[in-house]
């Protein structure tokens, strides 16, 4: 065996050292709350810890989903994370499909204005939307926070599905027209078709986006918490299993909905940032 | 052809409408909370916000942070991404594994480092372990500022490292392999070609990916909520507690003014000092 | 100055093997183009040549060194890629300087050395901007420029001007050409184009599902194909392929026959469409199909005995589509081919 191929061996194993440790550094932690979310209460007090999963047993978990509230927060959370999904894509796609496909006046600055919208933190605007979403009526309702979580993930969703629209030719839609087809049925029939797997990833980001976000869920709701807001409201009273067992469920559709997504992240961010 | 006109217009007018209602208007509305008091203009809020204990140990613990986490986040995701970029077998189990935190929320992530770094936790269990420590020791209390301060980064680090990643490969990908490959045959050794050419060509992705990350970095809360309750006053953190905790919408709205301010500033550094001028783009 | 010798090279991709035991000798100074349609394996072995890409086994050697297992920036070599690769982030003199300056070549080496090289493909007045504000042509004298800017022992060109247009192809085929005789660089060329391999290279090596069918000058490589791929590959028309009844050593077909290298069975002659007598009547009957004319010549497509053949015949020939013809081939120019393998018979082999 030559010296270059030694060396190339060398390099090949350096690189993998390399990356099992990163991602041991990602995966353990997760492992670690997992073992807290199932050890229940006397394992949270067990010293020293048991690296190992022998004391975790389903009890923890179902103790945790029995606490009132629990269940209630953890639907409501999903359904404004849904709806913020719906309306992030019915007000985002059709934008994004104007940006791609028309030249028009006025196009600089839609885009000025969603590019801005990422230069502040958003979700600290939530601050005087209670005022008016009280006088609205729309304080503390599942559709309150998820028009605010729309507003966090449209931009996203906007930028997103004008690249995705960008990546079909334009002679698709040529082809379709020519053929017989109206500008609709060229859409529906070509268009959405092809982009129907990005758009769907966007939502999904958009759904985890809105899962995820806990300022604005709190400020803008009192009974109807989402599950993110109501463990921050309870975090300070409630004992460290429970915390636990709730980071732990706020964790685990997160983790499904990347995996589904992973492919599309990086088409989506890479034209995303041009 | 007034439809092709007029389409475009009903197209984005829906998103503008709302982004106009739930961007522009509270923005407005925020800064005139927060430079009013019973309806007249006034600089009390400010007066209050700087006033308080908490303030200043906000500000420099914000800007700490900041300062600490993302540039070790910038180097970490760089590493990750050249690695990832040099895979074939296993690269989408790998990229899957390095991207799960990109899903979970701050709160979330400073739960799981609470689990750690709690007194009775996993990181006490391994220092006990190794004969380091005799019994639990608290790492998270205001007594120990320092360990703290480690303790929410390190979250931090974990956490939204991940989002540096994927816009990085996102932009690695966009890099036609030619121009390594050329650097290479014009004898570049690897060091050269990533200082010469990756890095320069990745110059617009790390723009955005910082701009990204400082501007979430500088609204960072329920992490250190969850690690440390109010023991680490952040600055988003300082509005949570006068909104909830003082009910006094107009200081919380002058910490929103603050906030901003400071991540628009960041924001314009960060185009001003990473600009790609249009000529160099391939 | 070095020559190339590839020695026994193979390349699997898992279970396709890209290139079989492929042997190839460059001499010093020789221009080589490896000509072959998309998938034949030319752009994979010059990547090994460059060590881009890496053997299953064989040797690469290039001098009389053996680099098989150097990476890239240890062959001293230089290379043109196909889509250019000229880095846009740095001034076309920073790019023409690049390999100079990886060598650690002083800023006054380096001033001269570009300036010899901008000077041999006309850049100098683009020195100063960055590649995006060029042409394609433009940046492709770029890539030329640098590659030639670090003298490089070996020059590997990777279909470099398949991205121009047709006019520019023929302005830079030319250009190339008088530049890199006056070098004198030891060239490896790939191409799918057979006019230009024809026109720039020494040597043509034909390379056909990762063999190398034929290697030969390039009148030769027209002239006297040694296999079917061959003579259908190089030169437009493609040669024309006709099966002949063969009896007693002579073939015949209509008023045609010939003595062939066989004595009973089938052949099949391969006929240039210039190298074809036309009349009346009488040899080989040709029923046309289409006239094309193009200018130089009146291209005319039709059918011998249900054979599809194609003739070159003079501009202000009177001939309409539905004509017999009768076609009689100058005799010293058929390649006579056995069917059963595509190879040539005879001395042409």
């Amino acid at each position: 065996m030559s010296e270059a191929t030694v060396s190339l061996r060398l390099r090949r194993v350096m690189l993998w050292s390399g990356i099992a440790v990163l991602c041991t550094w990602v995966l353990v932690p997760i492992y670690l709350i997992a073992l807290g979310a199932f050890g229940g209460r006397s394992g949270v007090f067990r010293w020293p810890k048991n690296l190992l999963p022998w004391d975790s047993g389903l009890a923890a978990m179902q103790t945790f989903l029995a606490v009132e509230g629990v269940w209630a927060a953890a639907f409501n959370g999903a359904f404004v994370a849904c709806l913020t999904m719906l309306f992030s894509l019915l007000l985002g796609a059709p934008a994004g499909y104007a940006l791609a496909r028309y030249r028009f006046a006025g196009q600089d600055a839609f885009r000025m204005l969603v590019i801005l919208t990422r230069a502040f933190p958003l979700a600290i605007l939530a601050l005087p939307l209670t005022v008016t979403f009280i006088r609205t009526g729309l304080y503390d309702t599942p559709v309150g926070v998820a028009l605010v979580h729309t507003a966090l993930a449209l931009p996203f969703t906007a930028l997103v599905s004008s690249s995705l629209f960008m990546g079909i030719p334009r002679e698709l839609e040529e082809a379709a027209w020519v053929f017989g087809c109206t500008g609709f049925q060229a859409f529906r029939r070509i268009v959405l078709p092809l982009a129907l797997p990005g758009l769907a990833a966007a939502a999904i980001f958009a759904f985890v986006i809105s899962w995820n976000e806990v300022f604005a869920a709190s400020v803008l709701t009192v009974r109807n918490k989402t599950l993110t807001a109501y463990l921050l409201t309870v975090l300070a009273e409630s004992p460290l299993h429970f915390r636990f067992a709730g980071g732990f469920l706020l964790i685990l559709p997160s983790i499904i909905f990347i995996f589904a997504v992973r492919k599309y992240l990086f088409a989506m961010w890479g034209i995303a940032n041009r | 052809m007034t439809r092709s006109r007029v389409l475009p217009y009903l197209l984005i007018g829906p998103a503008t409408v709302f982004l106009v209602l739930l961007f522009v208007v509270p923005l407005v509305q925020t800064i005139a909370l927060a430079f009013t008091d019973n309806g007249e203009a006034s600089l009390t809020n400010f007066r209050k916000m700087v006033g308080d204990l908490n303030f200043g140990l906000s500000i420099s613990n914000t800007f700490l942070l900041v300062l600490a986490v993302i540039p070790l986040q910038l180097c970490l995701a760089l590493t990750m991404a050249m690695m990832v970029q040099k895979l074939d077998k296993g690269r989408d189990l790998v990229l899957w594994i390095m991207i799960i935190p990109l899903g979970i929320s701050d709160l979330a992530a400073g739960l799981v480092w609470l689990t750690i770094l709690q007194d009775r936790g996993y990181f006490n269990t391994v220092l006990n372990m190794l004969g380091l420590i005799d019994g639990p020791v608290n790492w998270l209390s205001y007594e120990s500022p320092v360990s703290l301060f480690v303790g929410v980064m390190l979250a931090e680090i974990w956490r939204a490292t991940a989002i540096v990643v994927v816009i990085l490969i996102s932009g690695l990908q966009l890099i036609p392999k030619e121009y390594s490959e050329a650097a290479e045959v014009f004898g570049a050794s690897s060091w050269t070609r990533f200082r010469k050419i990756t890095l320069p060509l990745l110059k617009p992705s790390i723009q955005s990916a910082l701009i990204l990350r400082t501007v979430l970095a500088f609204e960072v809360f329920a992490v250190v909520y969850a690690l440390s309750g109010r023991n680490f006053p952040v600055l988003v953190g300082e509005a949570y507690a006068w909104q909830h905790v003082n009910q006094n919408n107009g200081v919380a709205a002058a910490y929103a003014i603050l906030v901003m301010v400071i991540s628009l500033a960041a924001t314009l550094v960060y185009i001003r000092t990473l600009r790609t001028p249009p000529e160099m783009q391939s | 100055m070095a020559g190339i010798t590839i020695d026994r090279i193979e390349k699997k991709f898992g279970a396709v093997t890209a290139l079989q035991q492929l042997s190839l000798k460059v001499e010093d100074g020789e221009f080589i183009a490896l000509l072959g349609p998309s998938g034949c394996g030319k752009t994979t072995l010059l990547r090994i040549i460059a060590g881009l890409e890496s053997q299953t086994s064989g040797r690469v050697l290039i001098g009389e060194r053996d680099v098989s297992a150097l990476p890239p920036r240890q062959r001293g070599l230089a290379m043109v890629f196909q889509n250019y690769a000229v880095f846009p982030h740095m001034t076309v003199y920073e790019n023409v300087a690049f390999g100079l300056r990886m060598k650690g070549a002083s800023d006054a080496e380096v001033k001269k050395q570009v300036e010899r090289a901008a000077g041999l493909l006309h850049i100098e007045p683009y020195l100063e901007r960055y590649p995006a504000k060029l042409s394609g042509g433009q940046r492709q004298r770029v890539a030329v420029a640098r590659a030639l800017a670090v003298e490089p022992a070996v020059l590997l060109m990777d279909e470099p001007l398949s991205n121009l247009d047709a006019l520019l192809r023929l302005e830079m085929r030319s250009e190339l050409k008088a530049v890199l005789a006056s070098s004198g660089t030891t060239t490896v060329y790939v191409t799918h184009d057979q006019t230009e391999a024809m026109g720039l290279a020494d040597r043509i090596a034909v390379m056909h599902k990762g063999v190398i069918e034929q290697i030969d000058r390039p009148q030769a490589l027209y002239e006297r194909p040694a296999t079917r791929f061959v003579g259908g590959f190089v030169g437009s028309p493609p040669m024309n392929f006709i099966d002949l009844p063969v009896a007693d050593g002579t073939a015949r077909l209509g008023g045609f026959s010939s003595p062939v290298p066989l004595r009973n069975g089938t052949v099949t002659a391969g006929i240039r469409a210039e190298d074809i007598d036309v009349a009346e009547d009488g040899g080989l009957p040709f029923d046309v199909g289409v006239c094309e004319p193009l200018g130089a010549t009146l291209l005319l497509t039709g059918r011998i005995d249900g054979q599809l053949a194609r003739v070159s015949v003079r501009p202000d020939s009177r001939v309409r589509p539905g004509d017999r013809l009768g076609l009689t081939p100058n005799a010293g120019r058929i390649v006579w081919i056995d069917p059963a393998d595509g190879k040539a018979m005879g001395a042409a082999a």
